[in-house]
């Protein structure tokens, strides 16, 4: 009886494990490329709500999902503002979100979002998402993690989801420009010829329920 | 007497982290049938990563007498190998993992390679025997890695 109680546990467990893992997976409640991206009203650094609707007169925008303390994110930083510079004036400007719980990352709490936007002069908004919905709605995984969307007459529709380039470590040894690629294919009036990449990074940090 | 336990001091110590590409380490955890792999992928900069390498540990000293092996895979830069892995795994003791860390560029080509359902976080932990395969990416506690591996060890085709 005891041994029958002791594996009914373990494979409980084991279920809700795997369960777990599966919901981990799976792009629960995220876009896939071709959908309408999800809209979003989240506080600036600058202590002013910045919406994807305020967007709607661009061509589109690269939605990045990134943080403070994640040094995949910090490697990428330089190259973000660099996508900014180069596609913004394009009508692809950029757009930040920190999604990360600040109990679990404090270098991530709001307080230090501006410091870093004021250290790195962000020429982009950097919005907190703070209950962590829109990271959901979205589906995104870690940081960074991009979403290139673009204006259609149908709304905006998600053109790309991955990551900037395949070098993180070392962005001049890198071959391939994913995001690049795919704005200037949009600009040119084609759909990205890669629109979905994977890469290392950090986990989001989800809020401890 | 003394030399002897000198050099298996420094043995021990040296922490030697080996540098493996995708084939070599695909080819480490699919070779034998009868050895149960535990497959942990991490980095030193990953923090719920280091959170969770002493349950793996533990599950590798608890196991050190039976064919299982858990492998702990850096994604650490390779130039960090010496300044960072090493001296890492050495402080923390981790004598029962065998550790490698993976030069292989362009993840998006090689993250589907280990498995499909992947999203490129870390952690990630991937449980092999033969032909069997359970691959997810969760953070482990001590509990929840032993009664994983159990179910997974034990389970018959």
């Amino acid at each position: 009886m005891n041994r029958v109680f002791q594996w009914c546990v373990t494979v409980l467990i084991v279920v809700t494990t795997l369960s777990a893992i599966a919901r981990a997976n799976g792009n629960e409640g995220g876009v896939n490329v071709g959908d309408s991206a999800p809209v979003f009203s989240l506080m600036n650094v600058d202590g002013k709500k910045v919406a994807l609707s305020d967007f709607s007169s661009a061509k589109g925008a690269i939605i990045v999902f990134t943080c403070n303390h994640c040094p995949y994110s910090v490697k990428y930083e330089d190259r973000i503002i660099a996508l900014h510079q180069q596609f913004a004036s394009q009508g692809y400007p950029v757009i930040a979100i920190n999604p990360n719980d600040p109990v679990t990352v404090p270098e991530d709490a709001y307080d230090q979002m501006i410091v870093r936007a004021k250290e790195k002069k962000f020429p982009f908004p950097y919005l907190v998402d703070e209950t962590q919905e829109i990271a959901k709605a979205y589906g995104a995984k870690r940081t960074p993690h991009v979403y290139v969307v673009a204006n259609t007459k149908d709304g905006s529709k998600v053109a790309y989801i991955g990551s900037i380039d395949d070098n993180a470590a070392d962005a001049s040894a890198a071959e391939s420009f994913f995001v690049s690629d795919a704005v200037t294919a949009l600009l040119a009036g084609k759909l990205p010829t890669t629109p979905l990449t994977k890469a290392i990074g950090c986990t989001i940090k989800w809020k401890k329920k | 007497m003394i030399l002897y336990s000198l050099l298996m001091l420094l043995g021990l110590s040296s922490a030697g982290v080996d540098e493996v590409n995708l084939a070599q380490l695909q080819s480490r955890i699919y070779r034998g049938a009868d050895t149960t792999y535990v497959v942990n992928f991490w980095a030193t900069w990953c923090r719920p990563c280091i959170e969770e390498l002493p349950a793996f540990e533990a599950l590798a000293r608890k196991r050190s007498k039976e064919p299982v092996v858990v492998l702990l895979v850096s994604l650490d830069a390779p130039i960090d190998r010496e300044t960072k892995v090493e001296p890492f795994i050495r402080k923390k003791g981790y004598d029962h993992c065998q550790v490698v860390i993976l030069n292989e560029p362009k993840p998006h080509l090689w993250i589907d390679r280990v498995d499909q359902s992947w999203s490129g976080s870390i952690p990630a932990t991937l449980f092999v025997k033969g032909q069997r395969r359970l691959f997810g990416e969760f953070q482990f506690n001590e509990e929840l890695l032993d009664s994983t591996f159990t179910a997974f060890h034990k389970e018959e085709k």
